[in-house]
């Protein structure tokens, strides 16, 4: 794998660092006039999400990662692993559901997402930012009831609960932002 | 900005000068990667180096007998880039016949003042380098304490620190400096923090009252590096000897060897007056007085467009 010198940190790039894979989000070069030059350093471990901020004495060096995202579909969950595949070769490819974690809730079959693969083995998941679930449980909405007002939490058929509008009914389909985990609007069929 | 500090120079009788940019040597200072030019006067070829300051060529000009001197020019520093740094860059520099540090730290604050008129900034803070350090780190910058020094980066959450800088103690005062210092100084308001530890001399002398810091002054504001000043020395010897031991030093880290500059020591050994100078980065000046956050606001073709 390539090395990557501290002039070479950019917002994306994807370095080892204490053995774990990891991605750059911010590199700020420091000098003082009559000192040393070092490169203080954002980086994201990818293995854990965890953000941290670790310095360099310029022209310090990193391994790159062998690490890419590669756009999937989502097969089907066997109880202890999830199943992917890419579309375009069949390959697939499962994970256990340690390293699915939260993305978990808003996958639902056939879907397709984003696996980040380090080394050909999937290091994270990441849903579309907007996906399209059915309500398999929600109070009853009565009548009147406008697009103001409180909302009422619906059970989606990922399992994942989100707030929607009382005027939404159990059987409908709805778009969420997986980002924020928010209602966006319903979806007609 | 640059008609205005000519005036406030012209104001007080201090001469506009202009030195080479190409010269045959360079500063010695391990710190400083300089860039080189090839002089090709056939059948000769030359080395020459463009210049990190245009410090050595004025106190040249001083020990002449030029009096007070100021001079705004380029200066180039060779792998320097970044939100504050462009390899080539704009520099005030100006030399005071005569004056010791706090005098030369009074013209320094007049200047900003004067700059900062219609946007002014708080009261000036001078603050020596010893409290500044202590007052943000606890630590005593002067008598260096492995231990402690190793125990405050763990706490700190810089552990890196102790693997970078190891028995170093310049290094240390630089990591945690920029770090854990800097940033808290001169929050919209110049502040100046003077007697650095010896180590961090440069070309200042050393106090005569305290032989553990030296006269040196730099100048902060929001907590941006804007500049850095001496009592010169005025030592030939001295200066001699800095620059062996900083080539001793380039040679053991392998840096492209260096040309000492052999003509300001025999302007040094001639005389130099006694003299205070300053030097300041008029492109992170400018990014103040602009409100900018990047140095490639304020240059016309930053380095990677040039």
């Amino acid at each position: 794998m390539a090395i990557y010198s501290t002039s070479e940190f950019k917002a994306g790039l994807k370095v080892m660092l204490d053995n774990d894979p990891c991605a750059i989000i911010e590199n700020e070069f420091v000098k003082p006039g009559k000192g040393q030059a070092f490169n203080r350093v954002k980086i994201r471990n990818l293995k854990t999400g965890r953000v941290m901020e670790r310095t360099f004495k310029s022209g310090e060096s990193l391994e790159g990662a062998d690490v890419v995202d590669v756009e999937m579909q989502y097969l089907y969950n066997d109880g202890q692993f999830r199943h992917f595949m890419v579309p375009d070769t069949f390959e697939q490819y499962q994970t256990e559901e340690k390293i699915v974690g939260d993305a978990g809730k808003w996958l639902k079959d056939q879907d397709s997402c984003t696996v980040t693969l380090w080394n050909d083995a999937p290091l994270a998941i990441s849903p579309a930012n907007f996906v399209e679930l059915t309500i398999v449980e929600t109070d009853p909405g009565v009548r009147g009831d406008t697009s103001g007002g409180g909302g009422k939490p619906a059970t989606l058929d990922t399992g994942a609960v989100v707030r929607v509008p009382l005027f939404v009914q159990q059987g409908e389909m709805i778009k969420v932002d997986t980002r924020t985990g928010e209602y966006v609007s319903r979806v007609k069929e | 900005m640059l008609a205005e500090i000519r005036q406030f120079f012209a104001d007080r009788a201090v001469l506009e000068v202009e030195t080479p940019l190409l010269s045959n040597s360079i500063g010695t200072d391990p710190q400083l990667e300089f860039f080189t030019a090839e002089y090709r006067l056939l059948p000769t070829r030359q080395t020459l180096f463009l210049q990190t300051s245009p410090e050595f060529a004025m106190k040249r000009l001083l020990a002449a007998g030029s009096g007070c001197i100021y001079q705004i020019g380029k200066a180039f520093r060779n792998g320097e880039s970044g939100r504050f740094h462009n390899p080539e860059f704009t520099m005030l520099e100006w030399y005071r016949v005569g004056f010791s540090l706090p005098q030369l730290m009074d013209e320094i604050a007049g200047l900003i003042g004067h700059l900062f008129r219609e946007q002014p900034l708080q009261e000036t803070q001078r603050v020596s380098y010893q409290d500044a350090f202590f007052s943000h780190t606890g630590l005593d910058p002067l008598v260096f304490s492995y231990p402690d020094y190793c125990a405050y980066a763990r706490q700190s959450e810089l552990p890196e620190a102790v693997t970078i800088c190891g028995h170093d103690h310049a290094l240390w005062l630089d990591f945690l400096f920029s770090h854990k210092v800097q940033p808290h100084l001169g929050n919209n308001a110049l502040c100046m923090v003077y007697g650095y530890p010896a180590c961090q001399s440069s070309l200042a002398r050393i106090n005569e009252h305290n032989a553990l810091v030296s006269d040196r002054v730099e100048v902060f504001i929001n907590g941006v590096e804007l500049g850095n000043g001496y009592h010169e020395l005025t030592d030939a010897d001295e200066q001699n000897k800095r620059f062996d031991k900083e080539l001793a030093i380039r040679q053991q880290q392998k840096l492209p060897v260096s040309v000492k500059d052999q003509r300001l020591v025999a302007a040094l050994a001639s005389g130099l007056p006694q003299c205070s100078g300053m030097a300041i980065g008029l492109d992170r000046l400018l990014m103040l007085l602009s409100g900018s956050h990047s140095i490639n606001e304020v240059l016309s073709f930053p380095i990677h467009r040039a």
